[in-house]
């Protein structure tokens, strides 16, 4: 197990009127190389939870082991953790500072200690694999388009080797096509070099495309844990957290209560043809 | 006649961007001769990838920028005529992206009160205005609480509230929807929607979400600057191949149709909602089993 979180509790402001219990008693553990989907309407705890799992946020009670190691043990050593779970926050062009592209992303790399060479190595990499060509390398970050940007900021992390890649909302606020562009990046990053993702979005259609499991959080608690297809089967329960499932499972749904023998686990516009053609012969 | 809510009129924008000794570095033509018109009362998108020009177009439109070249009509007022700027202030409202930058207040109905107070309407009244908006966009019960407190969906409702305040004909959201979260989503466009219908407020909606322009009276594609498509949303969205050209997208009930309709199943164009999918495919069955007998 790469990452297990055991009895986790998180209360802010403990003790003060704006005491708050962001997360209640969550445990889970993540196998490298998952593809893991996290939803929950705003406030659930998504991204507190997220945040401890590079530790920049310490839990109030439970334990928390990365690689089988305990990271609040005294010994451990937080400053590995943080190079080791990659972290890519919502917006993350807003954090782009440097005079070019290529600086930006070795600004990493180098904060670690690596030489001027491995480090130029590595932002050189990393920007290849988020598909930035050698003609922007010295352009100014801030001349690039929306989609570009994000995918500069996502180099930043990706260059300092993560086993782990957490991206909250990496599309929001891109067109449709900056969007599909973005998933399909990560996730042939998640193929190729088997590292462990997980994506927090507010988009049930594109999880649906991409994640193996889905983590489902309401008011603190981690509801669901469960295949992507076994979470959108729940998807009244879904409803009921101000959240929902694809487009297409609702078809689903409304052609078997219409007397049409068809599986309602279906969750990509794909199988969904697919088993529509079914029924109609072709 | 009546004249319409917006005209625009061979809209050109450039953005110049000049050395230190005032020399022409570049010109990026941001809007490139638009014409379009939005009547009175009507529910109009615009739709376009990241750079075409949307939200330049919309910033014409309560005269924050002026055009380059022709011209833009709100209510009757030319935009580039300085003494028109305030009355077509109160015409058409903005809304933008993120409802942190547009609270002032440490109250809600405080924030609410801001804009008509700064039109110097009467003490009486703005409390009258304040209590209609709120209850417009269903936050009247927050009216005493902090903004901080509420959720990213509640917040733009107050925002516009505080636009519906100063009481416009019209009002241009900027992707208003875009850092929000499915319900806050929901919330705010049945919202906007509400005010359309119920207060004939006419409504330009910028957007990268298909399917919250599925109702609009018509639809506006945007490409380079250029306006690349006009019609309702059937027409545009039956169009799956074109759409996707300008780096849009259809809503995935209207992609599964298509990819259907594609194999060889008789679906009608444009297919927009679950409902008419699962209808049009129940037919389909009966017609098939008609066809059998």
């Amino acid at each position: 197990m790469q990452i297990v979180f055991d009895h986790i509790n998180y209360i802010y402001s403990s003790g003060t009127a704006y005491e708050r219990h962001a997360l209640k008693d969550i445990n889970f553990s993540i196998q490298k190389g998952e593809f893991i989907g996290l939803i929950g309407h705003t406030g659930s705890g998504k991204s507190t939870l997220v945040q401890h799992m590079n530790g920049l946020v310490k839990a109030t009670s439970g334990h928390i082991y990365f690689n089988g190691e305990d990271i609040y043990d005294s010994r451990y050593k937080l400053h590995d953790l943080r190079s080791k779970v990659g972290l890519v926050f919502q917006y993350p062009e807003h954090q782009l500072f440097e005079t070019t592209v290529f600086n930006d992303v070795i600004f990493g790399p180098k904060n670690l200690g690596i030489d001027k060479l491995g480090a130029e190595l590595r932002a050189y990499e990393a920007l290849k694999k988020v598909g930035i060509g050698d003609d922007l390398l010295d352009a100014s970050p801030f001349e690039l388009s929306g989609g570009q940007k994000r995918r500069v900021a996502i180099a930043g992390v990706l260059a300092m080797k993560p086993e782990v890649l957490i991206l909250d909302e990496p599309t929001a606020g891109l067109d449709p096509r900056g969007r599909d562009d973005i998933l399909d990046q990560i996730k042939s990053l998640h193929e190729e070099s088997g590292i462990t993702i997980i994506l927090v979005t507010h988009s049930m259609e594109d999880i649906a495309n991409y994640a193996d499991r889905l983590f489902v959080m309401n008011h603190g608690e981690l509801i669901m844990n469960q295949s992507t297809k076994k979470v959108f089967a729940r998807y009244k329960e879904l409803e009921e957290m101000d959240l929902a499932a694809p487009q297409v499972t609702y078809v689903m749904n409304a052609l078997k209560e219409n007397g049409f023998q068809v599986p309602t686990d279906v969750t990509t516009v794909t199988e969904a043809k697919d088993e529509i053609l079914k029924l109609f012969h072709r | 006649m009546d004249r319409d809510m917006i005209e625009v009129k061979k809209l050109v924008h450039e953005y110049i961007r000049r050395d230190e000794d005032g020399n022409v570095e570049s010109i990026n033509r941001a809007i490139d001769n638009v014409n379009f018109s939005v009547k009175k009362g009507d529910f109009v998108a615009i739709l376009g990838a990241n750079g075409s020009g949307k939200s330049t177009l919309a910033k014409h439109i309560n005269a924050i920028l002026h055009p380059t070249e022709g011209s833009i009509w709100v209510n009757g007022l030319n935009t580039a005529e300085e003494n028109n700027i305030w009355d077509i202030r109160q015409t058409a409202g903005m809304v933008f992206q993120n409802p942190d930058n547009q609270i002032v207040a440490t109250v809600v109905e405080e924030d609410v009160g801001f804009g008509p107070e700064n039109l110097g309407v009467p003490t009486d009244e703005i409390w009258e205005r304040v209590e209609q908006s709120l209850e417009a966009v269903g936050m009247l019960e927050y009216r005493t609480q902090s903004p901080n407190k509420l959720s990213g969906g509640q917040k733009q409702r107050v925002a516009i509230a505080g636009i519906m305040a100063m009481k416009p004909q019209c009002i241009v959201l900027d992707e208003p929807t875009a850092m929000l979260d499915p319900n806050g989503r929901k919330e705010v466009i049945s919202t906007v929607r509400e005010l359309n219908k119920k207060e004939k407020v006419t409504v330009l909606l910028i957007t990268h979400h298909m399917d919250e322009v599925t109702f609009a009276d018509k639809v506006i594609v945007m490409e380079h600057g250029k306006i690349v498509m006009q019609g309702t949303p059937r027409d545009i969205f039956s169009r799956v191949d074109e759409i996707k050209q300008y780096r849009l997208d259809v809503p995935q009930v209207t992609e599964l149709a298509f990819e259907l309709s594609k194999a060889g199943l008789a679906l009608p164009e444009g297919i927009l909602t679950i409902d008419e999918l699962v209808d049009s495919l129940i037919k389909l069955k009966q017609s098939n089993i008609d066809k059998a007998k």
